[in-house]
């Protein structure tokens, strides 16, 4: 194979299977059927095999990729080609996997290769998760943890959401403190947008939201809480345990390349991204993905970076353009800096917390030159 | 060949707004066959598309049409349409004084309204022949017998014989044309005196230059004569005259007294051939020019802005093709600090502003910012020199200034007796001075006020029919200059001076103004990043302030499985929003927040 298939990328699988739709959720999934999860699961092999690349970091999402049982995981990553500290995560849900009679095998998982687990938890106030349309309680989220850990997968995250119905400070320092306690190593925390579609979005009107001011006080509550708790803030709405960053995320907010393989899946691959249609039948039957324009430009990479508390590394983008940062984005950073939005050092460019809660104005901002 | 002057009837059509005056047009242009029934679009004389939509006349237009009358002879029947709005009074009045008659068209289930009333009062005052017609008959609501008495009561008009007609259905329009060649009489017209003939329109044609439409009073007019306007003394050699057709214009060997026409003579700009000016002949002149003329100056300036700076030259050029056009419309370059190169333009009204805008938007594709609108205001300096200022921003250091005087105008207010009260009430808050008011009937009357020329420029009528159920109407001239207590009003954003919003107002006016202009782009200017201060000042002292608050939360949590177009194509979108935005110093104001501003009214 050519030089470039040698290098390690990352892998996203995406798992379309939900026994249940969140009133929030816009992501691609439907209802599990036999047939058709073995066909989902023979096409996702079959593509893994063609492609025939190296993975240093492989996501299962969806959907609720624990749905389609250890078994199937098992099979999938038999055909994944890994490097040797390859991350491989599985997300889960709680109550399928922690359920006081679910079978989930996480031994199974485990020995074929998982070792990180993203938990949906949302909220540890079982009235929030109900608001949610979350099945079943906190105590779920205990057993599924304990239980991973007990398969030895250690490295563990947790889904929090900001901004839910009836949240307000107080709760939300609950939900923290559970996180806090469960000794997760990982919290994604964000916030919830209201998507087209979703059934939130159809009862709009009758959702107690926090407002804006108040949803940006408990975004910044969040995050003054979780670095108490010792999860650093490496980017807008992720918190890690020193050395516990997601891996395959990171790929995202640094430009680096991942395929994503499934329905709905997105890649960014030799320079290019592209994405599959929003359909099983169309995945099942092999339709090829659709090209969604050149990747990796210094806009694209300064507007991922900025999301990062890494920031937009000035050598870092000298090695990959050839140039320096435009002088029109420093001074713009300086401006904004005044207002206490960003951060500038002779090394980097980074947004601070509040500059974070702004962060489609201050990038936008900071982009203007394009 | 000319026709016998007998047979020639002059008219316009008078109505109300909304009455059904473009319809009839229509009507009587189909019943003639003066255009084929597939050529018809709906209301072919108003020719601007800003004109249908609006459903008001901008410019005067003009038609001769054949009509075969139940008598057996032929007649021909000029209709010439008249603008519809105040701003455009005095070209109305010179398109009345080019008739002999005017169809009133009343509607059947609305009765006499404002205009109807200033309009026939209008006509009567050029001792024109009132032709009443009973419009929209075909409506359920319709009570013809009703609005007949009503107008006979009210009008004083004959209404036994007027024409119930519907326009748009078609019912009756021949007894309208019956209507006007029997009671509109033929122009009293001698072809051998010295010519004289009243321009009532004119429009710019890139082949033939500027299209000269006149009302020949006196004389002949042919190709090949030299023609002078009496006003201006220009002088041109003729190239062509005929008349105007629905469709095409048809060229005649001469124009001779009594008839309705145009001339060409490669005139270049509307300018040279103003509205209500005379035409004669070099070689045969006549002594004196008709009554009526008065060149029409600008009132009412504003700054206008590309919103793209690189817009800059395709905006000088579409004020250019439009002067052309627009005797009216005056323009030179001018720089804001806030807003760039730009130009101060001036207008007739703010009706006229309102459509040069609309029409540099549309149809040059122009994305503008406009200032508030001004008059022009006398300073006079403590050294004795007086100097005239229509731009804020030359205002003089208050220091220097003696006292200002500002234009007052004469304003007479026509309406339904119940609104007295709310009329005069406008009238005070506008700093208007009361003169008299006369019943024109028991329940109508004419309101008579002094009222400055700014604080009619911004909303007065829109006030004015808010206030009387649009039953008012209003005319105006200016009438003189007064001495006032003026001062400039000074808007900063963030600590900066924002030029392009600074204005001129009377001092007891300044401290409620200048709240409502906090308020209003308070409301306007989206939470930015930070915390924006809105500051209203006279000279170095704040009068009124506001905060616009720091935005709380805006940001994109998830990254949707890797999607990063979504991301990239939200913060496109975003981007597109910060294009439409007017950058000072360091805040953001949308174009809308200035429209606020120039749009504050009363209901503020």
């Amino acid at each position: 194979m050519t030089m470039i298939n040698s290098n390690p990328i990352g892998l996203y699988l995406h798992i379309p299977f939900c026994n249940g739709k969140c009133p929030y959720c816009d992501f691609y999934s439907v209802a599990p059927q036999k047939g058709v999860t073995d066909s989902y699961v023979a096409a996702l092999c079959k593509k893994i095999d063609e492609e025939n690349r190296i993975y240093d970091t492989v996501y299962f999402g969806g959907g609720t990729p624990s749905l389609i049982g250890a078994d199937n995981i098992s099979l999938i990553l038999s055909h994944v080609q890994t490097t040797e500290n390859c991350e491989i995560t599985l997300e889960c849900n709680p109550s399928d996997t922690g359920g006081i009679n679910s079978v989930f095998d996480f031994v199974k998982v485990a020995e074929s290769g998982v070792n990180r687990i993203s938990l949906g938890l949302q909220s540890a106030v079982d009235t929030e998760r109900k608001a949610l349309g979350r099945r079943g309680g906190c105590d779920d989220v205990e057993r599924a943890i304990a239980r991973a850990r007990a398969a030895g997968i250690t490295n563990i995250s947790l889904d929090l959401m900001l901004g839910i119905p009836n949240q307000t400070k107080e709760s939300l320092l609950e939900s923290v403190e559970f996180c806090r306690k469960s000794g997760a190593t990982h919290v994604s925390a964000y916030i919830l947008k209201i998507e087209e579609g979703t059934f939130f979005h159809k009862k709009r009107d009758t959702l107690t939201l926090p407002d804006d001011d108040e949803t940006g006080e408990l975004y910044l509550e969040a995050a003054r809480a979780l670095e108490e708790s010792g999860f650093i803030q490496y980017e807008i709405s992720n918190f890690a345990k020193e050395g516990y960053e997601s891996r395959h995320n990171l790929k995202y907010w640094r430009c680096e390349e991942y395929l994503g393989i499934g329905a709905a899946a997105h890649s960014f691959a030799n320079g290019k991204r592209f994405y599959y249609e929003r359909s099983i039948a169309d995945f099942i039957a092999e339709t090829p993905p659709i090209d969604d324009g050149a990747g990796g430009d210094e806009e694209e990479f300064i507007m991922l970076a900025l999301r990062l508390t890494e920031g937009l590394n000035f050598a870092r983008f000298e090695s990959l353009f050839g140039k320096s940062v435009p002088d029109g984005i420093v001074e713009k950073a300086k401006f904004l800096r005044d207002h206490g939005l960003v951060t500038v050092d002779s090394e980097k460019i980074s947004l601070t917390k509040q500059g974070f809660l702004l962060s489609n104005s201050v990038i936008c901002s900071l982009l203007e030159i394009y | 060949m000319a026709v016998s002057k007998d047979k020639i009837r002059n008219f316009c059509i008078i109505a109300h707004i909304d009455h059904g005056k473009s319809t009839l047009a229509d009507r009587l242009l189909e019943k003639t066959k003066s255009v084929a029934l597939r050529e018809m679009t709906a209301q072919l004389l108003d020719k601007m598309d800003l004109e249908r939509e609006r459903g008001i006349t901008i410019k005067a237009h003009a038609v001769k049409l054949n009509y075969l009358a139940e008598d057996g002879e032929e007649y021909i029947l000029n209709l010439i349409d008249t603008p519809g709005h105040v701003d455009f009074n005095y070209e109305v009045s010179r398109s009345l004084a080019a008739c002999e008659g005017a169809v009133l068209i009343v509607d059947a289930s609305q009765g006499v309204e404002a205009q109807t009333l200033a309009n026939t009062y209008l006509a009567l005052d050029h001792n024109l022949e009132i032709v009443p017609v009973i419009n929209k008959i075909d409506l359920p609501s319709a009570e013809p017998d009703r609005v007949a008495a009503e107008v006979e009561e009210v009008i004083g008009l004959d209404c036994s014989e007027a024409p119930r007609v519907s326009a748009k259905t078609g019912i009756n329009i021949e007894q309208v044309l019956e209507s006007i060649v029997k009671n509109i009489p033929s122009p009293e017209a001698n072809d051998n005196l010295p010519p004289r003939a009243l321009i009532f329109d004119s429009v710019y044609d890139s082949y033939k230059g500027v299209i000269v439409y006149v009302r020949v009073k006196e004389g002949k007019i042919k190709p090949g004569d030299t023609m002078r306007m009496m006003a201006t003394g220009a002088e041109f050699t003729i190239v062509e005259t005929g008349y105007m057709r629905a469709t095409v214009p048809e060229p005649c060997s001469e124009l001779t007294a009594g008839e309705v026409g145009y001339i060409t003579a490669s005139i270049k700009t509307v300018g040279d051939a103003r509205v209500g000016d005379t035409v004669t002949i070099v070689e045969n002149p006549a002594k004196e020019p008709l009554p009526g003329y008065r060149k029409v100056n600008p009132m009412v300036f504003c700054g206008v802005y590309p919103a793209d700076g690189a817009d800059y030259e395709n905006l000088r050029d579409a004020l250019e093709k439009l002067q052309l056009n627009d005797a009216a419309l005056t323009y030179e370059p001018e720089t804001s600090g806030a807003l760039g190169f730009g130009f101060r333009c001036g207008f007739l009204g703010l009706l006229h502003l309102e459509i040069i805008q609309e029409r540099l938007e549309r149809e040059y594709d122009l994305d503008l910012v406009t200032t508030i609108p001004s008059v022009i205001y006398k300073i006079y300096l403590n050294d004795g020199t007086m100097i005239e200022i229509d731009n804020p921003t030359h205002y003089p250091d208050p220091a220097h200034i003696n006292y200002c005087e500002e234009p007052f105008t004469d304003a007479h207010i026509y309406s339904p007796a119940e609104y007295v009260g709310a009329i005069m009430d406008l009238c005070q808050e506008r700093r208007g001075i009361f003169k008299n008011m006369d019943y024109i009937t028991p329940d109508r009357v004419d309101i008579h006020y002094e009222l400055p020329l700014n604080e009619i420029i911004y909303d007065f009528f829109d006030s004015l029919k808010s206030r009387t159920r649009g039953y008012a109407s209003f005319d105006y001239e200016i009438s003189d200059y007064r001495r006032s207590n003026l001062v400039k009003l000074d808007v900063l954003l963030n600590g900066d001076l924002i030029d392009a919003l600074s204005f001129i107002i009377h001092n007891d006016k300044a401290r409620s103004k200048s709240r409502k202009i906090a308020e209003k782009l308070k409301d306007n200017i989206p939470r930015q990043m930070f915390e924006i201060p809105i500051q209203v000042a006279i000279g170095g002292k704040v009068i009124a302030r506001e905060t616009v608050k720091a935005m709380r939360k805006d940001v994109l949590a998830k990254c949707y499985g890797g999607d990063i177009t979504r991301k990239k194509k939200l913060l496109e979108k975003q981007k597109e929003g910060k294009k439409r935005m007017r950058h000072f110093g360091t805040v953001e104001v949308p174009q809308e927040a200035f429209m606020a501003v120039l749009k504050l009214d009363d209901n503020d």
